[in-house]
């Protein structure tokens, strides 16, 4: 009963409440909204489908005397978009029972491969998506709108096709990541230029980057046009060396490439930089308060360009990544606008690594599903932008996707204590 | 005759708290009803569900006899009941009087805003009332006080009677504040009925015709200024007794750890805001910085902490010239800061708790090692910190945006008193929070002292600068008026100080004089 004890005993028990975790939120609850975002977003996406394809509209013509006509029309329709669109980002069941089949018959391999080369595909148009989605959320979690990372993406195109085609006699296994490193740095210095002048001027990023990206397009226009073009009439560049290529697994058509896991290992590497050391805290301070982050003495500024290289660096790696992994060459107009796609991946993915992978896989699989959904189904590739948009309109105004679904508002504490550091 | 308003059994739950159980409260004509309690005794949630923010769970509304129900800011408006917000709510590109008919615009031929009309009857109540508040200037160059009576007009436009002030003076300077005391009396003089919300005593001693005070929910008794002490009412609002003024040894000064010689530093639209300040302050004594509010002391504090460079002149800490430093250089020399705006320069709010315990240390062992965060060590000392300093949240991980001011107020506290500091420098360190908490943070300033360290309080509020310091400074128009020792400080010495009237020149007028003295 003595009273030091009692009091030794009261601290050591408020220290442990102190620090005893709350239960973490559900991570469904976490990614209730995005999944719902993005359901809705396709059903959307099915009534324009239906309501863009004039044999169908004639039918509801008809809809009062004849309404399960144009219903089972309209059903029809979108069913063979969605499913065209699942076959070509994920594959045909009916194909991979013939791939095992003639596997065990014949000892053949091809009609698997053509079997997994829906979803191969879906991985290989994830990977930039990843390396652009980290770029941007980079970006965010210290403050920054980097726009730029489209004409980054060209710059560490550039940079890494030029190391691939003009040295010669390198192994591979320093060819390749001497590549990858020059269009990652290439574009990470492309980047901190606009960190820079918003150190030093005050100059906004968003039009520095915007202005940055136009210099990107054209220098490498003139590039493949002039020094960098190869023999002939067309803007394109040499190919690059065999040992600067990123390595492949299979046999065509399969162009599943080692960028995947590159970029796989980039994203942890982020995370961890973001969240577990000093240079993350800092870039996050600096994001979330730089007024609070100056008091704690981060330099601000120093912040602003290091995370402007970074995240340029990231958007590099993409550039990078298309070259050396898939095309090895540079065509003009190679990056079919990953790098605008991408601030809406980083969104969807709440600027946390994690989140921006998942996201580049769904848009990865949406984008290579509607190519195959044009050629199968005959609806316009058009449809997935819509589909896009859709999806950062309802994840940047979730009030839409909670009245849809009357979903209550989370308590504000148990939703920040899940999506700290999410960047949002 | 019926009171003009009277609740009885409100009730408010939410998960987890009874923010309002039974409260019963009636308010007469022309009265004004000082409504005290800390922080979080329910005294915004009783408002809110007066104004129809929130729904009862329980319990009526009468206003003038009538039992009424009221669903949102509408019904309440129509019922004559009108509310100024701590927080203005107010479009700063606007004039007043585009403010003042924002939501209810009268229009002519159709679409065209009848600005002349609005601005005509602006101008009336402005009149009526003494707010002095011109119509066509534009909101936000007003200075804060005349932006509150641009509040107040915009509930009188909307003919309200029955006027609620939530914390009114917590944003205002002593001279703002007389000056709505005097508004607020003269709107009680014409018939308006007033309901006051705040936690400061000395306001409510001076302005109240009658006083609730609320406590944990309850309301725990009402009184009247005249059958009150502000040690009786701090007693009935914290529940316990409250020392309100701070016991303390007489200083043991040693050597001088800041030094400051001829400090010249603009603000941030270039103006000059200290011009020309020399002063030493030593280890184991406090001095008090006194002054109205910008008078340069915010500049003065930024530059000696490395926010703002200073435009001439030198100082030192411990003998290192750090006029040029970085603020990292500076906290390194064993300088603690508390800053004025806690939100917004002393927390990152989104952040956990613990995060912000080591928001300027994160980069030392033992919490890096190299850039490799300790996650283990930062969560141990930030729980031990917050236990220390009696930091209220269920754990260290809630982001700090959800705990109280003086909560957050004492992360930072905790933070700069727990590593070995050399000099503190403590700007207005207990603004807007309540009694209880003041008490503590002074004593933990007055440990501080003791224990060594040299302390740079800068403060607004008279009080708090006579409670807590050795010697004081007196800051106006950006010099130093006076340094004087505390003991031998008075109020009035200081209240005409504080005006620029120093010692040698002698009083223009007798009137002036009383005035100022007044105000403080």
């Amino acid at each position: 009963m003595s009273e030091p004890q009692d009091k030794t005993d009261s601290r050591a028990s408020t220290i442990k409440r102190l620090l005893l975790r709350p239960p973490r939120g559900k991570v469904l609850d976490a990614i209730l909204l995005p999944i719902l975002a993005v359901f809705t977003a396709l059903v959307i996406g099915a009534l324009v489908i239906v309501f863009t394809d004039l044999e169908v509209l004639n039918l509801y013509k008809h809809f009062f005397s004849a309404p399960g006509k144009a219903l089972a029309a309209s059903w029809k329709e979108v069913a063979s978009a969605y499913s065209a669109m699942f076959k070509g980002s994920i594959g045909d069941p009916a194909q991979f029972i013939k791939g095992f089949e003639a596997l065990r018959a014949t000892g053949d391999l091809a009609p698997l491969r053509q079997a997994f080369w829906p979803i191969s595909e879906s991985l290989v148009t994830s990977v930039p998506y990843i390396f652009a989605g980290l770029a941007v959320a980079l970006g965010f979690q210290c403050g920054l709108f980097n726009i730029g990372v489209e004409g980054q993406i060209f710059i560490g195109a550039i940079a890494s096709v030029f190391v691939g085609y003009s040295i010669t006699g390198l192994p591979a296994y320093i060819h390749v990541p001497l590549a990858f490193l020059a269009g990652a740095v290439a574009a990470g210095i492309w980047g901190g230029i606009a960190g820079l002048l918003k150190a030093k001027t005050g100059a906004h990023e968003v039009i520095n980057t915007i202005m940055m990206n136009y210099i990107a397009f054209r220098l490498s226009d003139w590039l493949l046009r002039g020094p960098m073009k190869r023999p002939g009439y067309v803007p394109i560049s040499p190919s690059i060396e065999h040992s600067a290529r990123l390595p492949r697994f299979f046999a065509d058509p399969i162009r599943f490439h080692a960028g995947f896991f590159v970029a796989l290992a980039v994203a942890a590497l982020v995370y961890w930089l973001l969240f577990k050391t000093t240079i993350g805290f800092e870039i996050r301070s600096v994001g979330a308060n730089p007024n609070a982050a100056r008091y704690a003495g981060i330099s601000v500024t120093r912040n602003f360009i290091l995370a402007m290289f970074l995240s340029g660096a990231l958007a590099g790696m993409a550039g990078a990544n298309e070259v050396l992994g898939v095309n090895y060459n540079l065509a003009a107009a190679f990056s079919s606008g990953y790098g605008f796609d991408s601030i809406a991946l980083a969104l969807l993915g709440k600027s946390h690594p994690v989140g921006v992978v998942l996201a580049a896989l769904l848009f990865g699989t949406l984008r290579s599903g509607a190519t195959r959904m044009q050629s199968l189904a005959g609806i316009p590739i058009d449809i997935i932008s819509i589909i896009q948009a859709l999806v950062i309109i309802f994840i940047a105004a979730p009030a839409i996707i909670r009245w849809i679904y009357h979903l209550r508002v989370q308590q504000e504490g148990a939703e920040a204590i899940f999506t700290r550091g999410w960047g949002t | 005759m019926a009171p003009v308003l009277e609740l009885r059994g409100m009730t408010k739950a939410f998960p987890g708290v009874l923010a309002n159980d039974h409260i019963d409260l009636t308010l007469q004509e022309g009265e004004i009803l000082a409504l005290l309690g800390e922080n979080g005794a329910g005294k915004t949630t009783l408002m809110n569900l007066l104004y129809g923010l929130y729904q009862p769970d329980a319990g009526e509304i009468f206003v003038r006899g009538q039992k009424v129900e009221i669903h949102g800011p509408n019904d309440a408006i129509a019922l004559g009941i009108g509310m100024v917000h701590q927080h203005f709510m107010l479009v700063p590109v606007f004039t007043v009087t585009e403010n003042v008919m924002l939501g209810v615009e009268s229009i002519h031929r159709g679409v065209f805003l009848d600005r002349q009309q609005a601005a005509n009857r602006v101008r009336e109540i402005s009149d009526q009332y003494k707010l002095e508040v011109d119509p066509d200037a534009y909101v936000g160059q007003l200075p804060v006080g005349v932006q509150q009576r641009v509040e107040i007009i915009k509930v009188l436009y909307r003919e309200a009677d029955i006027l609620i002030l939530d914390e009114p003076t917590a944003v205002l300077t002593p001279q703002e504040v007389e000056e709505l005391f005097k508004i607020i009396r003269s709107l009680c003089k014409q018939g308006k009925s007033i309901i006051f919300i705040t936690h400061k005593l000395k306001e409510v001693m001076a302005i109240a015709d009658r006083i609730g005070v609320l406590r944990g929910g309850r309301m725990v008794g009402t009184t009247t200024p005249e059958k009150a002490t502000m040690e009786t009412l701090a007693q009935m609002m914290v529940g316990r007794e409250v020392v309100l003024v701070c016991e303390k040894e007489p200083a043991k000064p040693t050597d001088i750890i800041l030094e400051v010689e001829d400090l010249h530093v603009s603000d941030a639209r270039g103006n000059p805001a200290v011009r020309g300040i020399s002063f030493d302050v030593r280890a184991g004594e406090i001095l008090g910085v006194a002054g109205v509010q910008g008078n340069g002391q915010t500049e003065l504090v930024r530059a000696l902490t490395g926010l703002l460079r200073a435009q001439a002149g030198r100082v030192s800490i411990n003998g290192v010239d750090v006029t040029k430093a970085s603020p990292r250089k500076i906290l390194e020399q064993g300088v603690a800061h508390v800053p004025e705006d806690r939100q917004q320069d002393g927390l990152v709010l989104k952040y956990p708790v613990y995060d912000n315990l080591v928001l300027n240390t994160y980069y030392l062992p033992p919490f890096a090692k190299g850039i490799s965060l300790q996650q283990h060590a930062i969560l141990q000392a930030a729980a031990e910190r917050a236990y220390l300093f009696d930091v209220r949240t269920p754990n260290i991980y809630m982001p700090t945006s959800t705990l109280s001011g003086g909560n957050q107020q004492k992360v930072i506290v905790a933070r700069e008193f727990s590593r070995p500091i050399r000099l503190l420098i403590a700007s207005q360190p207990t603004r807007g929070l309540d009694v209880g908490s003041i008490e503590y943070i002074h004593r933990r300033i007055i440990e501080k002292r003791d224990e060594g360290t040299a302390v740079l309080l800068v403060s607004p509020e008279l009080d708090e600068i006579l409670a807590l310091s050795d010697r004081i400074a007196v800051m106006y128009r950006g010099q130093f008026m006076a340094i004087l020792p505390a003991k031998e400080a008075t109020r009035q010495q200081l209240g005409l100080l504080m005006a620029g009237v120093s010692d040698e020149a002698a009083p223009e007028d007798a009137a002036t004089v009383e005035d100022i003295i007044d105000r403080f």
